[in-house]
């Protein structure tokens, strides 16, 4: 039995990114905001000092910073005809936990995505006809266009202090960066990062081969910030423990370096740390929400009565809280009908190794950061010509690579290395400085598909007892064939670097819930035109429940070549400008569609 | 939807006395922690990790761990210049992992039932590490023995501790009645862990490990090495533990 709290003007579930930039957008407009977040809080000082955040074995392979599996997993299985099983460790992504969520660990590479992936169905259709798209593909249109996102896009990247080489200021096109991105009002904040060694020649090699490399958009900063809010950060050291570590220079763009700082301080702002929602309430008519129920880390069972909720937990968790909610209609791969759970998609990664001749290459690969990296963005979204190819999407490839960490690195020797003895100390001892691996090299695009999606699993429970979310997921014949095009230019430039030997890593099917392809799962509560093609109108409200938003990738029809953190924090900003604006004034639907 | 900020700085225990709720008194960790107004900060939060200390094994048997000895020295054998398996501690960071966390699958989905899939699908088995270790090698022992005159695995010569591995590798060797491929790669895992972990957790002896290869450890500033390209990094390895040459 819940005990009643006092009302809310605003619930927030969950404290990463979007929460702390809806957190922080409500309270300036006056609202009395409580932030309800299920894990602990976690800040520089305590909890990744420089003194001992520079552990491999614990973060890395121990996944300190992450969500435990304990208190929160999900059921995966590749077709409907399969018993989808519990994921019992984590693999193929990591989800964040506590204030910042994955914010904390990612790496902070910061692109924006390009005009035309928000019109993917609509653009591909015009340019190649119907026909050209698989049948059971479902992509399709956002809702949004880009010169609107773009100011929040902007307001994201001064947020962070975003570092790079702007390559389209206004519709100029400019020397070193990216060509192909949307036009953007003004450079970025700081400039570009510095490169190590095999960074800065895969940028020549690229450069020989035709294509026009850039510095890839890093929340790695170049130097000292200040950020709009006051908020000072620091240069990055090119530690090289970044992504799945937090920063112990203040030198990552996280929610704690950027906003969290701010936020708390207001006397209208209040976080709920250890305390876990397991429902968000409806009215007795389920057309308005009423707040939400939560359990703190006494187990004790609390309702918190809200005007507007929003909804800002990881996307896989949104979807979950939906479907245990009763909002709206769980989607039914038969039919195709209902919208939850619907055009689930990840991100289709690879690389290729590069082993180079140790007499003439020394990398020093532990110089890194986690954004760092030289990419061309030549064979992304629609920028080539897809029409012989038979496949549709791309991605961006650079030399990204991340660190020098030897328990990750050392598992890539040339092939033929015995995996133990002498011949593989004697492997490791010769390959260690020489080679160039970057496990996400090649980027690319995840579309969406009938046949992928989230729902709720049949048989095992979370620790409320609740189902855990069960998903379905594979890997189709135009990401196999997209992988494979595009892994191959990639390799092409690694030999052009002047590798010895060069090892393609194409994604092959099926998919794999044990091999890490990014944290970025998207869809699932997507955003669109009208309520019989979305969960969502676009700006990220319910069609169903008018006083509930939902933030994340979860609202992104498929994924684009990109990484989605920039897309994701620039549609909150979107989202939140909305609801000031428009529906403080009117608290409604915002579009009748 | 009010407006106008609702500047109501409270505690906890007002927050309470306003619920419509009869006031029960609850423990200190009810409703979470609470933040308002402040970032919280207190000296002595931090959780560092905890260095390994040598002596007794905590896991295994003393039989068990001259076996993980012996085994982790043919994993990653010494050589002129850097240690084996067993000399760099891989034996001693295995015990002390079984011991804790990781060996109990502390923090993993634990949910019933436990039931078979696909490779794609992930690990299913509800044998811990820690079990898994004490299953195996009972089982490498007994084969050592049955194979090899009554020999325990740790007197073979290494010829044959060789190739009880590669069998193991292979699968040919059964651990309670599945591949031995599995165990192989825990082990080899578990060992690889421990001989590249920071050495403040029992492996990686005197950083042997990274000085073999040139990684510097956790010296988390090359800002002054950024633009040197294609030099070799001249510094000594620093642990999170103590000073580059620090010794247990």
């Amino acid at each position: 039995m819940s005990r009643k709290l006092p009302p809310k003007d605003v619930v927030i579930i969950g404290l990463g990114w979007t929460g702390s930039i809806q957190a922080q957008e409500l309270t300036d407009a006056g609202l009395d905001v409580v932030a309800i977040e299920r894990g602990p809080w976690r800040d520089t000082a305590s909890d990744f000092p420089p003194s001992y955040s520079p552990d491999e074995l614990r973060y890395r392979l121990r996944h300190e910073l992450f969500l435990k599996p304990a208190q929160a997993s999900l059921t995966f299985r590749n077709s409907i005809d399969q018993t989808a099983l519990p994921v019992r460790t984590w693999g193929a992504f990591m989800l964040g936990n506590g204030a910042g969520g994955a914010g904390v660990h990612w790496n902070a590479e910061t692109w924006r995505f390009a005009p035309n992936d928000f019109q993917m169905r609509s653009h591909l259709t015009q340019r190649y006809g119907a026909k050209f798209l698989p049948d059971d593909m479902t992509i399709q249109d956002w809702g949004i266009r880009y010169d609107e996102l773009e100011p929040h896009y902007d307001r994201f990247e001064y947020l962070c202090g975003t570092s790079g080489t702007a390559g389209n200021l206004n519709g100029t096109i400019q020397e070193g960066g990216n060509p192909f991105e949307g036009p953007r009002s003004r450079p970025y904040p700081t400039p570009a990062q510095k490169q190590p060694f095999s960074h800065t020649l895969f940028a020549e090699a690229a450069r020989k081969l035709g294509y026009r490399p850039f510095p890839q958009p890093s929340g790695n900063l170049s130097q000292a910030y200040t950020n709009p809010l006051g908020v000072a950060m620091g240069p990055c050291t090119y530690c090289g423990f970044c992504e799945w570590f937090g920063c112990a220079n203040y030198s990552k763009a996280t929610p704690q370096t950027t906003i969290l700082p701010v936020l708390v301080r207001k006397p209208n702002f209040e976080a709920r740390m250890e305390c876990e929602v397991t429902r968000i309430n409806l009215s007795a008519d389920g057309k308005r929400t009423t707040g939400v129920t939560y359990v703190d880390s006494s187990g004790e069972e609390w309702e918190q009565p809200a005007e507007l909720v929003l909804l800002c937990a990881f996307q896989l968790f949104n979807v979950q809280l939906l479907l245990l909610s009763g909002i709206g209609t769980a989607y039914d791969p038969k039919t195709g009908q209902g919208q939850i759970g619907r055009n689930f998609s990840h991100q289709t990664v690879s690389t290729a190794a590069g082993f180079f001749d140790k007499a003439k290459f020394n990398f020093n690969p532990f110089i890194s950061s986690g954004s760092i990296g030289m990419c061309i963005d030549e064979f992304n979204g629609d920028n080539f010509d897809h029409g012989p190819l038979g496949f549709v999407g791309g991605g961006y490839m650079g030399q990204v690579q991340t660190n020098g960490r030897p328990i990750e690195i050392t598992q890539q020797l040339p092939p033929g290395t015995p995996a133990w003895g002498a011949k593989w100390k004697q492997a490791v001892k010769d390959n260690y400085l020489s080679t160039v691996y970057a496990g996400t090299g090649v980027h690319g695009s995840s579309a969406s598909y009938r046949t992928n999606y989230l729902d709720l699993d049949p048989t095992w429970k979370d620790r409320f007892g609740r189902p855990l979310l069960r998903m379905t997921m594979d890997l189709h014949e135009n990401e196999l064939k997209m992988s494979a095009f595009l892994t191959d230019k990639y390799a092409e430039i690694i030999h052009a670097m002047g590798a010895s030997q060069v090892v393609k890593q194409p994604r092959k099917g099926p998919y794999d819930i044990t091999k890490y392809q990014t944290s970025h799962l998207c869809g699932g509560a997507i955003m669109g035109t009208n309520s019989s093609n979305s969960a969502l109108n676009k700006y990220l409200q319910s069609w169903d429940v008018p006083n509930l938003f939902v933030m994340g990738a979860s609202s992104f029809p498929q994924n684009a070549g990109y990484n989605p953190t920039d897309t994701v924090a620039a549609l909150a900003y979107w989202s939140a400008a909305a609801i000031r604006t428009q529906y403080l004034k009117n608290p409604g639907r915002l579009i009748d569609a | 939807m009010g407006s106008g900020v609702h500047v109501t700085i409270i505690s906890r225990r007002q927050l309470l006395a306003t619920t419509a709720v009869a006031l029960i008194v609850l423990p200190h960790t009810a409703l979470g922690s609470i933040l308002r107004g402040a970032l919280p900060w207190e000296p002595g939060k931090a959780d560092p990790p905890k260095r390994v200390m040598p002596g007794p094994w905590l896991y295994f048997t003393p039989a068990e761990g001259a076996m993980v000895e012996a085994l982790a020295d043919r994993l990653i054998p010494p050589d002129t210049e850097t240690p084996g398996g067993k000399d760099a501690g891989c034996a001693v960071f295995i015990d002390r992992q079984l011991a804790g966390p990781y060996g109990r699958f502390d923090g993993l989905y634990m949910g019933a039932p436990f039931q078979p899939g696909s490779k794609q699908q992930g690990p299913q088995s509800p044998v811990t590490p820690a079990q898994q270790y004490r299953l195996a090698l009972a089982a490498l022992d007994r084969h050592s023995r049955q194979t090899y005159a009554d020999t325990p695995l740790v007197k073979l010569t290494i010829t044959q501790q060789d190739e009880i591995i590669g069998n193991l590798e292979n699968g040919s060797i059964k651990i309670e009645g599945k591949p031995g491929s599995d165990f192989f790669d825990q082990l080899l895992k578990d060992t690889q862990q421990g001989f590249f972990a920071d050495p403040i957790y029992g492996g990686n002896k005197d950083m042997a490990a990274w000085k073999m290869i040139g990684f510097p450890g956790a010296r988390y500033d090359y800002r002054d090495w950024i633009d040197r390209h294609n030099e070799r990094y001249p510094h000594p390895p620093v642990g999170i533990g103590q000073h580059p040459d620090w010794s247990l």
